[in-house]
């Protein structure tokens, strides 16, 4: 199948989470949610006639703190929410940008649409792999960057584009990506 | 960094959508929008008309939806479960603009979101909805950012909240953002999806019209679609099925633009019916002199049309019978040194990805075709590769599956072989070696 999931080429961790996933059902006493989490939940629900809409945001929430979503957060959320911890997993494995490993501390999302792949893409990311030495999927050593694909971000006029966590850049050339990711410590 | 305008113009009866956008191309504030008569049509609206007039405006003006499907916004709006045996539903903004080649609905959100959100009110106005949510892809950081000012600006004037501008209408808006995957975009996996789910597509019936978010009715409409109501609500439906006159039964205009190998990609607000030469034009041409060797005309999901096409109006209706769709009406272009099957691999390697997995033919015939187009890519393909491809576009075709998904897909798939079969030939392996196309890569520069 050519189905990406998310970081699932992450090499340095992909092992190891299986073996925690199984040891830490049920298990929440590893995890709490700070107040401040508990408490921007609450209010998601609040926006919604079911408390379930909130699972997306609720996972976002954690996840913007903590970098990505573990076994514990995802059981924790589904406690403020009451559904079954099995239906926050359901959520969290489908959506592309939920994290259910550890990622770098800036994650990188290269356009590979259209636009983007008539405009160079293949060489950007090809840049920004040997620069890095990892591949889409994957985590540099150091924690520094993670790279991911990600759907057209409609910034089909400036292609190849990509955005570094929050920040959207393009077109970028294969020549400037060692001085874009300096930026990013 | 906004985006290219190949022209601009200050006139509201001409350019419903962008004449009040700032010269810097900055956020329009709300004093600016109310100073540009915005929101005047939604005031004008709640004194004067009913929610059956407004909806017959709707019809009268032939908006077409503008997130690719191309259906009648009124008579959407016209099946919509109103009165007094139906629950008070939701307008959903459909905000998550992920169709490849497709960037417009990031420049209205980010410059102009009072407009989306007057759009919003006046369709929940006209459905009897009680809320409306606007669904945004995650990565619209900046939109995000402006359209929460807008809501709370629009709150802390009355505009949103009990009472609109003083009437006897209630309506409030969220922003929900989603967390990726391409599915959300369909209509009711963006319902399971805003309910908190698997973005997987419902089965129809019933429609979202009569049961939606939390069974309730529930109307879903493209960002730039909600734009132009307020100018119809304002000017008619005569009025705006007017601006296309002469060029195309669809009414109204549009946002179009260009990308790939051009010069200067960009948008513009033109009448429906504007030829893709008429585009192509403005975004001076073709890139290093090259000619056009083939063009999408509006995203990932449309069919391949030909250098002939390109006089042809812009339109749902003409573009469909060249064997293609309108799509969002963005196009994306291609030179001759790119190839085909490069790119279709490209198209069918995103659809795979972002398939929900929910129904077979689409779970298990997108990555099969993927698997073929990568061994004629390498020139190792087999014999009768290009049927099994050809084969496979059509069973995972319309009526196959829940959703539009797999016929998306299958639409660039099907007309690629057939304006290019010989170059998917040339990847068989069993093809004399001359006959091989040169396969540049195609995003060489």
């Amino acid at each position: 199948m050519t189905m990406d999931t998310p970081a699932t080429g992450n090499t340095r961790a992909s092992k190891a989470s299986q073996g925690n996933l199984i040891a830490s059902v049920g298990r929440t006493d590893d995890f709490e949610l700070t107040d401040e989490e508990r408490h921007e939940i609450e209010h998601e629900m609040g926006h919604y006639e079911n408390p379930r809409a909130a699972s997306i945001g609720a996972l976002k929430i954690v996840q913007k703190r903590r970098g990505w979503v573990s076994d514990g957060a995802v059981i924790a959320i589904s406690d403020v929410l009451g559904i079954p911890s099995s239906d926050i997993e359901g959520v969290a494995t489908f959506y592309s940008l939920i994290f259910r490993q550890p990622v770098g501390r800036h994650v990188i999302l290269v356009c590979d649409s259209s636009s983007c792949f008539l405009t160079g893409h293949d060489e950007l990311r090809d840049a920004i792999s040997s620069e890095l030495g990892i591949g889409l999927g994957q985590t540099t050593g150091d924690d520094r960057f993670t790279m991911l694909p990600v759907c057209c971000l409609g910034a089909c006029d400036r292609g190849p584009a990509l955005m570094i966590n929050e920040d959207l850049h393009g077109p970028v050339d294969p020549g400037d990506v060692s001085a874009l990711l300096e930026r990013y410590s | 960094m906004t985006s290219h305008l190949f022209s601009t113009s200050t006139n509201g009866e001409t350019h419903p959508l962008t004449y009040r956008l700032r010269e810097d191309r900055g956020y329009v504030d709300l004093t600016e929008f109310q100073q540009k008569d915005g929101y005047e049509a939604l005031r004008t609206t709640l004194r004067d008309l009913s929610p059956d007039d407004l909806i017959e405006n709707m019809k009268t003006a032939n908006l077409r939806g503008r997130g690719g499907g191309g259906f009648s916004a009124g008579v959407k709006w016209s099946l919509t479960a109103r009165g007094d045996d139906h629950p008070r539903g939701y307008i959903v903004c459909n905000a998550d603009e992920m169709e490849p080649g497709t960037f417009k609905d990031r420049m209205l959100m980010e410059e102009i979101p009072h407009l989306l959100i007057e759009g919003m009110i006046l369709a929940g106005y006209a459905n009897n909805a009680r809320m409306g949510y606007i669904f945004l892809r995650g990565e619209y950081v900046l939109a995000a950012e402006r359209i929460e000012q807008a809501l709370s600006e629009a709150r802390e004037a009355g505009i949103l909240g009990p009472k609109v501008c003083d009437s006897d209408f209630d309506f409030d808006i969220f922003l929900h953002t989603g967390a990726g995957r391409y599915i959300c975009g369909e209509e009711t996996a963006l319902i399971n999806s805003l309910e908190g789910r698997r973005a997987n597509p419902r089965s129809k019936p019933p429609f979202p019209g009569q049961s939606g978010a939390w069974g309730k009715p529930t109307v879903v409409n493209n960002v730039e679609t909600l734009c132009n109501v307020p100018a119809i609500a304002l000017h008619g439906g005569e009025w705006y099925q007017n601006l296309s006159g002469g060029r195309s039964d669809d009414g109204g205009t549009k946002i179009f633009g260009v990308s790939g190998r051009v010069k200067r990609p960009g948008l513009v607000e033109l009448p429906m019916g504007v030829t893709g030469a008429e585009l192509l034009d403005m975004a001076g041409g073709m890139r290093d002199g090259l000619e056009l060797k083939t063009w999408l005309p509006g995203g990932g999901s449309t069919g391949f049309l030909l250098p002939e096409h390109l006089e042809l109006p812009l339109e749902f209706d003409a573009i469909g019978k060249a064997g293609s769709r309108l799509g969002t009406g963005l196009m994306t272009v291609v030179a001759p040194n790119q190839s085909v099957v490069s790119l279709t691999r490209n198209l069918e390697e995103f659809f795979a990805r972002e398939s929900c997995g929910w129904c077979t033919p689409c779970r298990d015939g997108l990555p099969w075709s993927v698997k073929l187009l990568r061994a004629i890519e390498r020139g190792e393909g087999e014999e009768g590769d290009i049927d099994m491809l050809v084969s496979l576009a059509h069973d995972i075709g319309p009526g196959k599956t829940f959703c539009a998904h797999a016929p998306g897909a299958a639409m660039p798939l099907e007309t690629a072989i057939e304006h290019f079969r010989h170059e998917f030939e040339a990847g068989i392996r069993h093809q004399k070696r001359e006959a091989h196309a040169e396969p540049i890569p195609v995003g060489s520069v």
